[in-house]
Formats: structure tokens, C-alpha cells, sequence
């Protein structure tokens, strides 16, 4: 066996592959947040309650219902975004005249609700969740499950589709306008606030699906989501704000920076993202691809 | 010219921003076709009076019927498919849209409208910048997607806050030749201007705006006779 910069192939391609891994979901949840951010000028504190009630829809479908893995990945994140409109009407709504901080408090509570509720029905300890593509190939220099390919397809192409919304669509034309002048945008004649309930919902949406994802790779656990998106506010804070193509390649790039840490410099890997955005925040407080605002 | 209900009916307008009460009471009419506009000095309370129409300024008192609609509870977006197109004073360019996407952004609100074809023979310059980002166009060409994006809707009343300020003179010419086009094609036009000069060359009616009220009404006719009495409230 050869190696590489005294590492052998084996591990740096398997940690590169883990980093992919965790890119892909880092990217689909900061892609939300940056989704909401960008319409409602929320900071949905409660997207990592959301992707865990994901993961939690898919346990239930299959424990309660019999809807296998394939079902739940299209019913969990509509059921989940409706909950997601539901908020969004009920309270959200009533705090878009106040300032941001409203926002980030009342969605940090329902997250401390949401995963509450959770622990005291299914503990904390973790729930198993049979992975529906077993096995996999050996590429040669590494060993690739079947399923792992298919969480980071599934990312990249839902990444993309949302980026290609957004800014090469009529529909994108009004989120964009919408985004950067709600007032006038209404008074044109559109449901400014309309679009913002929806745009809440797929925001959910897509932490769901993330959660979905997850199901057959971590345990389906109450605090899944909050160990994660501390991570993921960080990709966000490093990306930028609001930029959705930003948000996506921060994400990936960054689960590859931490794989490549895993490798070179192990103790740093749990640290390496949140040294990244201090630096950020000092060089360009408004993120690599934010416009201060 | 023969009475005819107004298509635009203001009485007692009332407006406020927060505890500020901006608006005391205007009341002015504009028939169908008419080119009106409202003079006055800056801070008087004429683009509160147009935020007002267009419900974009939320507390207000009084009535506003367009045509057969009281509109003074209605949401902004409803106002506009009415058939209300808004051009605002700062233009509303979008820095995120190209050309083409912030002439396509107002959704139609009756069949009527101008072609993108008839909106490109007017502005010429919108067709050859077509892919470059709104904000990168210079004030005038800005102004005129501002106003060509509100054509394309197909919306029989333009509220067109200050369109020539700032502009050079050639532009402004080119703005006043689009007004009077349109009111050829039958548009009503509510215009707010500092600028008399260009005012008597594209209206048929001047309100004098001061303190939030209208204290003068002028035929653009009779504006020889009156040229001190108007000249005494701009200050000009």
C-alpha cells in the first residue's frame, strides 16, 4: 500500500467521504435557514428541532404506519412543512413588526418544546433505523456504502434544484424582490405574505428531508438536531446570511475541510469550523458570500 | 369637459406615520384620463398621499374610491390588482433582478397592457441592456424601467412619484413625451412634482399641497394668470 503525505488512501478517502457526509447535510440545513433568513428575516432557531422531527417522521411512518424509507421521504417533509405554515400563521406572523430578536427567541423556545416533547415520549437514548440501500462497492482506494452515495446525490440535487428556483425562475424573481423589498413588491399586487408562510414551510421542508436522510445513518434521537445545528449556524455565519448558493458550498466545503482535519490533525476536528468563522467574522463580518445588509 | 364621476375619489385623507400625523384631511379627484398632478414643497405630504392610495402607508383615515371600490381597509397587494400601477420616488429598482426580470416583476392586473415590443419602442434603452442587473442602469434609464414595468401591467391609473428628478434635461424630454404617449392611449396619471416647468407641459390639473392638505386647485389653462399665487406657495 502506498501513502499519501504519511497517511494511508484508505483513511483519508473514508474520512473525506464521512466530510462529504456531513457537508451534505450541513448544506441542506444552512440552505434553509438562509431560505428563511433571506424572506421572513428570521433566525428559525427551531430548524434543528425541525430536521429531528424529520427523522422522527420517518421512525414513526414505519414503527406506527408501515411507510417504508421511500414513502416517508416524500410525505415527512410535507407533513413537517405544513406544521411548518401552521407556526408560521399562528405565531411567527405576529412578530414580523418587531425586531429580530423576537423571532430567534420565540423559534429557540418552540425548539426546547418540540425536543421535550420528543425525550419524554421516546427517551434519549436513540432509536434504530433500518437502512434501506444496504451494501456497497469498493472503489479500489476505498469502500463506498450505497446509502452514504445516495444521501449526498439527493443533497447536491436538492441543493442545485433549490438554487435554480430561486434564481433562474419567475417564481425566484418575486422571492428575490420580495427579499430585498417586501413593501414595494406588495403594493405590485402580490401576497408578500403569502409567500412568506410558503417559503417558511419548504424552509422546514427541507429540514425534514435532512432529517429523513439522517434517519438510517445516525440513530433517530431527541437531541440529534441540536448537536448539529450549532454546527450548521456556524456554516451559516461562515457563508453569509441569505446567500443561497454561498450556503451550499460552505456547507460542502466545510465537511471537507472537518474530514480533512479528522485525518491531519484529529484533536482539532471538532473545532476547526468554529476557528473558521471566528476568522471570518474578523475578516468579512458579513460571510464569504454575504452583502452587508 | 363634460362631469363624470371621478375614477379616483380622495376625501378627508388622513395619514399617519407611528404617532406622526402627516396627512390633515386631503381631498382631491382625478377623472378617467386626466393627467393630474400634485404640487407642492418637499415634506408637504404628497408621496405620503400616494403611499396612502396604494395602502402602503397602513394608518389612514378618510376615503379613497377607485371607481366603484372604497379601498381605505384594503392590503396594498389587493389595491394594485385594482388596476394601480405605483412608480415611487426612490424608482424601487431590484439590485437582484436583471433588466428583464424587474420589467416581468409586476404581475398583470387587466389584459390591456402594453406589449414587451411597445414597452422597447418607448424605451429603447431597456432592450439593449436587457441582461444587465438593475441597479448597474444609469438614474434615467433606471426611471424608465420604473415606469415601463408599471405600463406592462396593464394598470389604467400611474401614480408616478417625482419622475424627473435628478434627471438631465434631454431625459426629462423624453419622460414628458412618454406622460403625454400615455395619454394619448387614455392612462390617467397622478404625478407628484417639484419641477412646474415640467408640470404645465404634460397636465391637465395642478393641486397645491401644503401641511398635508390641498389648498389650491389650477387648470393647467389658467396657470398664466396664476403663476405668483403658485410661485408664492413653492417658494420658487
Amino acid at each position: 500500500m502506498f501513502e499519501l503525505i504519511g497517511v494511508p488512501p484508505q483513511a483519508l478517502f473514508g474520512q473525506l467521504l464521512l466530510g462529504l457526509i456531513n457537508g451534505a447535510f450541513y448544506a441542506l440545513l444552512s440552505l434553509g435557514l438562509a431560505v428563511i433568513f433571506g424572506m421572513l428575516n428570521v433566525i428559525n432557531f427551531a430548524h434543528g428541532a425541525q430536521y429531528m422531527m424529520g427523522a422522527f417522521g420517518a421512525w414513526m411512518m414505519l414503527t406506527y404506519l408501515g411507510i417504508p424509507y421511500w414513502g416517508a421521504l416524500l410525505l415527512v417533509p410535507i407533513v413537517i412543512g405544513a406544521l411548518g405554515i401552521l407556526l408560521e400563521r399562528l405565531f411567527l406572523a405576529r412578530l414580523y413588526h418587531l425586531d429580530h430578536l423576537y423571532g430567534l427567541l420565540l423559534t429557540f423556545g418552540l425548539a426546547l418544546i418540540f425536543e421535550g416533547l420528543f425525550r419524554r415520549q421516546y427517551g434519549s437514548s436513540g432509536l434504530p433505523y433500518t437502512n434501506p440501500i444496504p451494501g456497497g462497492t469498493n472503489l479500489g482506494f476505498m469502500f463506498l456504502p450505497w446509502y452514504r452515495g445516495w444521501v449526498i446525490i439527493v443533497s447536491i440535487v436538492v441543493c442545485l434544484a433549490t438554487w435554480f428556483m430561486i434564481e433562474k425562475t419567475k417564481l425566484g424573481s418575486y422571492l428575490r424582490a420580495a427579499t430585498e423589498n417586501p413593501t414595494l413588491v406588495r403594493a405590485f399586487g402580490i401576497n408578500v405574505p403569502r409567500m412568506m408562510t410558503l417559503t417558511y414551510g419548504f424552509g422546514v421542508g427541507l429540514a425534514a428531508l435532512a432529517g429523513v436522510l439522517a434517519a438510517p445513518i445516525y440513530s433517530v434521537n431527541p437531541i440529534m438536531g441540536s448537536n448539529l445545528i450549532i454546527v450548521v449556524f456556524a456554516v451559516v455565519v461562515i457563508g453569509g446570511m441569505g446567500s443561497i448558493m454561498g450556503s451550499i458550498l460552505t456547507g460542502f466545503g466545510l465537511g471537507i475541510i472537518e474530514g480533512l482535519t479528522k485525518v491531519f490533525y484529529p484533536e482539532a476536528s471538532n473545532t476547526v469550523i468554529f476557528v473558521i468563522m471566528a476568522i471570518v467574522l474578523m475578516i468579512r463580518p458579513a460571510g464569504l458570500f454575504g452583502t452587508p445588509r | 369637459m363634460a362631469e363624470m364621476s371621478p375614477l379616483l375619489d380622495v376625501r378627508d385623507l388622513h395619514a399617519w406615520y407611528g404617532e406622526s400625523h402627516v396627512l390633515h384631511g386631503m381631498t382631491f379627484s382625478i377623472r378617467k384620463g386626466e393627467v393630474v398632478t400634485l404640487l407642492g414643497r418637499n415634506g408637504v405630504g404628497k408621496t405620503t398621499t400616494m403611499r396612502s392610495i396604494m395602502g402602503i402607508v397602513q394608518k389612514r383615515t378618510g376615503s379613497i374610491r377607485y371607481g366603484q371600490t372604497e379601498t381605505i381597509g384594503l392590503p396594498s397587494n389587493n389595491i394594485a390588482r385594482l388596476g394601480i400601477g405605483y412608480c415611487p420616488e426612490e424608482r424601487g429598482i431590484f439590485a437582484s433582478l436583471n433588466v428583464t426580470e424587474n420589467l416581468l416583476l409586476p404581475p398583470a392586473v387587466k389584459s390591456s397592457g402594453l406589449s414587451i415590443g411597445e414597452v422597447h419602442t418607448l424605451f429603447p434603452q431597456l432592450k439593449e441592456r436587457a441582461r444587465s442587473q438593475g441597479t448597474k442602469l444609469s438614474g434615467g434609464e433606471q426611471q424608465m424601467l420604473a415606469i415601463a414595468r408599471i405600463l406592462r401591467t396593464g394598470a389604467e391609473l400611474l401614480l408616478l412619484d417625482e419622475p424627473t428628478e435628478g434627471l438631465a434635461p434631454v431625459i426629462v424630454q423624453h419622460i414628458g413625451a412618454v406622460i403625454r404617449d400615455l395619454k394619448k392611449r387614455g392612462l390617467t396619471i397622478l404625478l407628484v412634482e417639484q419641477n412646474l416647468h415640467f408640470a404645465v407641459t404634460v397636465a391637465d390639473r395642478h393641486y397645491l399641497v401644503e401641511h398635508g392638505t390641498v389648498v389650491d386647485e389650477i387648470e393647467n389653462g389658467q396657470l398664466a394668470n396664476n403663476r405668483q399665487r403658485l410661485e408664492a406657495h413653492l417658494g420658487v
